[in-house]
């Protein structure tokens, strides 16, 4: 049931699923209670945020809906089994995602001044390019897509296990600085070393 | 506080209006996805911002409150607007939907 | 202010109609998809703005939440079931 889960929720990306821990592990991988406390603190929250109403009766409710949830699929949302891996990537993360809406400002203004210009159709010049990417974890390819997909200019359309992308670029400048500097990042922010 | 809301307002519909003539304007599938999927997503990260700005300008822990969900929507936006996108491209590609490239411009 | 967030929602509604053009006209399947995609995400926007006008902010913040997710849903499960369809296209298949 949880390889399954784990299956739907990769799908969106291609060949991706699947590949954590390669099938069903031989012998149970010792239980990760940490992730699953995270997991449900995390949804805790979430449900303060949506119901809005602080009485007994529905802190209780999402007490138990909460804990169901955990209980279930708890491994899903943080597949880490060490408990010093989590707080490790927090800050990286952190300095990751200021960057990154940097990144979309600067290339969303080169997308508008494309889409403004008169003679649109001599400027733009599609292409795709390929390349491998050294991403090990499941979570860093992910991030590492939909960062692409963001930055304008580029659109993943391919991602295999192993790192293989296949990038739709709008523009020779757009597709030059790949994967350089982001790739970088995120294996800073997500790898361990 | 006004003046801020009315900027960023400004900027998003810019953004918005950015996407929306891409779409129009641009000669195939996969370039047009190029505005649609993402000057939507900054246009909507900008004007979100916005109204949860306007939103606390009388402060109270019911404005906090719809502001923090206000803000659950930028998330959202940001996971799936790159995943829908990655969907439909996807699609095409299986599809085997030809790219457009310079040489076809004659057509 | 409420005139602000008026005419910035007429605005959309007309970026509404301009995305409405690729939707109805578009020449395959996935640009017609793309019309749509575009919008819903103008959609959510729109419905947060009409919650400032009618000063009911907590109320449309819910349906503008429930509209993102159910709008991303949507367009995930029309491409997935579109992309089998290799004869609805214009275009000869490639490799």
């Amino acid at each position: 049931m949880k390889e399954h889960l784990a299956e739907v929720k990769t799908l969106h990306l291609g060949n991706v699923s699947g590949s954590r821990s390669g099938g069903l592990p031989e012998h149970p991988a010792p239980r990760p209670i940490f992730s699953r406390i995270i997991t449900f603190i995390v949804l805790i929250g979430v449900w303060v945020i949506l119901s809005g109403k602080f009485d007994l009766f529905h802190l209780s409710l999402g007490l138990i809906s909460c804990a169901i949830v955990t209980i279930l699929s708890g491994d899903l949302l943080f597949p880490e089994t060490r408990t010093g891996g989590l707080f490790r990537h927090i800050l990286p993360v952190i300095n990751y995602v200021p960057w990154l809406l940097y990144q979309v400002v600067l290339a969303n203004l080169h997308i508008l001044y494309l889409v403004f210009h008169p003679r649109m159709m001599e400027l733009i010049d599609p292409q795709i390019i390929r390349f491998d990417s050294t991403l090990k974890k499941e979570i860093s390819l992910v991030t590492f897509a939909n960062s692409i997909t963001l930055t304008p200019g580029t659109i993943t359309m391919y991602v295999s296990v192993e790192g293989a992308f296949q990038v739709h670029a709008i523009d020779k400048a757009s597709a030059d600085p790949l994967p350089g500097e982001m790739e970088r990042r995120i294996a800073r922010a997500f790898e361990d070393e | 506080m006004d003046i801020i809301v009315v900027f960023l307002i400004i900027c998003g519909l810019v953004f918005f209006t950015g996407g929306a003539v891409g779409i129009l304007r641009f000669p195939d599938f996969y370039t047009r996805l190029h505005p649609a999927g993402k000057m939507d997503t900054l246009g909507s990260f900008l004007m979100v911002l916005a109204v949860s700005l306007f939103n606390l300008r009388e402060f109270s822990w019911a404005a906090v409150l719809t502001s923090l969900k206000i803000l659950l929507i930028v998330l959202f936006i940001f996971i799936l607007n790159p995943t829908a996108t990655h969907a439909i491209v996807d699609a095409g590609f299986r599809a085997g939907m030809r790219p457009w490239t310079k040489k076809d411009k004659g057509k | 202010m409420v005139n602000v967030f008026l005419y910035a929602g007429l605005f959309l509604c007309l970026l509404m109609v301009a995305s409405l053009y690729r939707s109805v006209f578009g020449p395959t399947v996935l640009d017609r998809l793309i019309g749509v995609n575009a919008i819903g995400s103008k959609t959510v926007i729109l419905l947060l703005l009409i919650g400032l006008i009618y000063e009911r902010l907590d109320m449309f913040v819910d349906i503008a939440l429930a509209y993102a997710l159910l709008n991303f849903m949507a367009v995930l499960a029309a491409s997935r079931y579109f992309q089998k369809r290799k004869g609805l296209y214009e275009e000869p298949p490639y490799k």
